[in-house]
């Protein structure tokens, strides 16, 4: 089921927060982040999140194509590398 | 034969039915048009005279998206996902399920044919 949309969509306040301090200070630094359910908003385009995956922080430049995806849409959680043995491509 | 929007030919059906061999084009849509063209859906695309068959196309191209268009626009929404490098595009580039099905079974749609991997020899006792 989808979010309803009285509430809008989810973002931590923290985080909305710092983006919209660095928005109006121009500053552009990277944060660290474990807020990977929320929602990128057009405000963030631009910038630089480490999105935390469960072990460490992912580097995420966020662009325009990515509004409305979530931040840990782009940090995997799992590792995969393939099993012994298939070697293709 | 009649030919509608382009290469598809369907013919001695039900106006219907016939509509949907066109890419882009289900029951519910084929119904919506011929309601909006005035054609009968009982009607086979034979029996259509060529009124009826013009309204058809015209409905057709003024409302709906089909075949080589709708395709592409598919095309183009994947390609964005793989592009932007997010949880589903690595999935489309990988060629596994997408949408949070299991892989450790089945999954064979995507995955295509069974390739069977050699399995390792048995420890001899």
């Amino acid at each position: 089921m989808s979010r309803s949309i009285k509430k809008g969509p989810f973002v931590h306040y923290k985080l909305a927060n710092k983006v919209k301090a660095m928005n109006s200070s121009g500053k552009k630094t990277s944060m660290k982040t474990w807020s990977r359910a929320s929602v990128i908003f057009p405000e963030f385009v631009g910038f630089t999140f480490n999105v935390h995956n469960g072990n460490k922080f992912i580097p995420v430049y966020v662009t325009e194509n990515m509004v409305g995806h979530k931040l840990g849409e782009f940090a995997p959680t799992r590792t995969y590398r393939g099993h012994a043995g298939s070697r293709k491509k | 034969m009649a030919r509608i929007a382009g290469v598809d030919v369907p013919d001695r059906k039900r106006g219907e039915i016939a509509l949907t061999y066109i890419y882009g084009i289900g029951r519910s849509s084929a119904r919506k048009i011929l309601e909006k063209a005035g054609v009968d859906s009982n009607v086979k695309i034979s029996e259509w005279n060529d009124e009826q068959i013009n309204k058809v196309r015209q409905v057709i191209s003024e409302n709906f998206k089909i075949e080589g268009e709708l395709r592409s626009e598919t095309q183009l929404n994947i390609k964005r996902l793989m592009d932007i490098g997010c949880y589903r595009g690595i999935r489309h580039r990988l060629g596994l399920p997408v949408r949070g099905q299991r892989t450790r079974t089945n999954a064979r749609t995507r995955r295509g044919k069974k390739r069977t991997v050699a399995n390792k020899k048995k420890a001899t006792k």
